[in-house]
């Protein structure tokens, strides 16, 4: 510490450099770990590999995995039954990993229709629930009419979920589609899944969506949204939003608390379904290996 | 002053609706009969004036009387705005199908998808001696998710 104080003074001109080195001499973990008995040592390392088993994204591909924070819902023993079920059903067909503004096609089984198997694509405009009762919901416009459907994603009647398009949107939801232009949720039902990349980062899509004029389903000039042209509303909107806007919530830390579920119960969870799912993650891989052979379209 | 606002701001609601078909909702005609054709293109889309039902709300596959330019006409609701169960298509607009009194469609043609729970709804709603809804079925050119019908479809346009 001494070390990088002396660096700070003498040397104002190279900050980052100093920086950085006094980032290295001071990093917690290192100090923390030299100071201990040997025994307390070995205790810490165990620890940290343990916290290192599960990748911090999990949370993100895997959202249904957390129960509800909602303190009178939770029940353990029905959480840890329901991990049970959905590590069980995943072991059955593969759910893939996909966000909001992902573009998905769900197959199901229908028994309206005599037997035959039922095929919607869509962009996906939210992702709720958790445990069994996840959910998502699939936007498309066919034949100049919007259509939604809902699916639970650990309906057994799904034969298969195909990700066509895997990327994020700015925003969490995007139910402002049901109030932008069509063009902005049309997609062909034929679309051709696109090759991604193993291990690359998700893409985000920063498409700014023109709404039409109003009247809207929400007033989303209050909505705080970010995947949204400029709304083109008088000043008095905009006004009214800033005076009900409640921008001190983020620092509510009681608030976040009882929104989310701690980091440690998160940890012993996904340390729990880690192993099978990645197990199942490595099995697709080495399926989808398997299947380079593409079969040729046919041209003109 | 600031009273009157109030009383008048409590009169404005400020929740979502429930886009539930009752009396004097707005319909959209789907199909291609001459009378539900022109109603749209003028600008005056049908009002339900009944439900044929006990709760007076509709519901996917209902029954209703509709009031289209200066007439009564029958229509089948074959989607609608409201939220629906999983797996059963919600729509941007409240679709309807109109029939004259034998059940029989007044068009020829539907051009916008409907819900394949309709099979099952119309069906179970057909009697011998009754209405045989079945027939909207029939004129039906796209279901809501079938991709073997729909590219058949195209290639009929085409």
């Amino acid at each position: 510490m001494a070390f990088g104080a002396c660096l700070r003074t003498i040397s104002r001109e190279y900050r980052l450099n100093v920086c950085i080195t006094s980032r290295l001499f001071s990093s917690p973990v290192k100090s923390t770990a030299s100071t201990l008995p040997s025994d307390a040592q070995e205790q810490f390392n165990e620890e940290l590999e343990r916290k290192s088993v599960t990748p911090v994204d999990y949370r993100f591909t895997y959202p249904e995995f957390l129960p509800d924070p909602a303190f009178a819902r939770r029940n353990t023993i029905r959480e840890k039954l329901e991990r049970m079920d959905m590590l069980k059903r995943r072991s059955q067909i593969d759910i893939p990993e996909f966000y909001v503004g992902s573009i998905l096609a769900v197959t199901t089984s229908d028994p309206h229709s005599g037997g035959k198997p039922h095929r919607f694509l869509g962009i996906c405009i939210s992702r709720s629930g958790c445990g069994l009762r996840a959910s998502f919901i699939l936007r498309n416009v066919i034949d100049h009419q919007g259509v939604e459907v809902a699916y639970e994603m650990y309906n057994p009647t799904i034969q298969k979920i195909e990700v066509l398009r895997l990327e994020k949107r700015l925003d969490d939801e995007l139910f402002y589609l049901r109030d932008a232009l069509p063009e902005y949720s049309t997609f062909p039902q034929d679309m051709d899944p696109e090759i991604k990349i193993d291990g690359a980062a998700v893409p985000v899509n920063d498409i700014k969506v023109k709404l039409k004029p109003r009247p809207w389903l929400e007033r989303w000039e209050r909505k705080n949204l970010k995947g949204v042209q400029d709304l083109g509303l008088p000043e008095r909107f905009y006004k009214r939003a800033e005076e009900l806007a409640t921008p001190w919530e983020k620092y509510d830390l009681m608030k976040q608390y009882r929104a989310t579920i701690p980091e440690e119960e998160q940890a012993e969870i996904f340390s729990e379904v880690y192993s099978e799912l990645h197990n199942m993650e490595i099995a697709r891989k080495k399926l989808k290996k398997r299947k380079t052979f593409i079969k040729p379209k046919k041209s003109g | 002053m600031s009273l009157i606002f109030g009383v008048y701001a409590r009169r404005l609601h400020t929740t979502c609706t429930c886009n539930e078909i009752q009396k004097l909702t707005r319909l959209r005609v789907v199909d291609n009969s001459e009378i539900g054709k022109q109603a749209m293109a003028e600008g005056k889309p049908p009002r339900c004036i009944h439900v044929y039902n006990k709760t007076g709300i509709g519901r996917i596959g209902d029954k209703v009387l509709v009031a289209i330019k200066g007439e009564k006409k029958k229509g089948v609701l074959v989607g609608l705005k409201q939220n629906q169960k999983p797996l059963v298509p919600k729509f941007d607009s409240n679709n309807v199908v109109l029939i004259d009194d034998s059940g029989s469609p007044l068009g020829t043609r539907i051009h916008v998808p409907i819900p394949t729970v309709l099979r099952t709804i119309l069906k179970e709603r057909t009697h011998v001696k009754g209405t045989d809804f079945t027939k909207i079925l029939a004129i039906a050119t796209k279901y809501q998710d079938s991709p073997q019908q729909s590219v058949f479809s195209y290639l009929f346009k085409i």
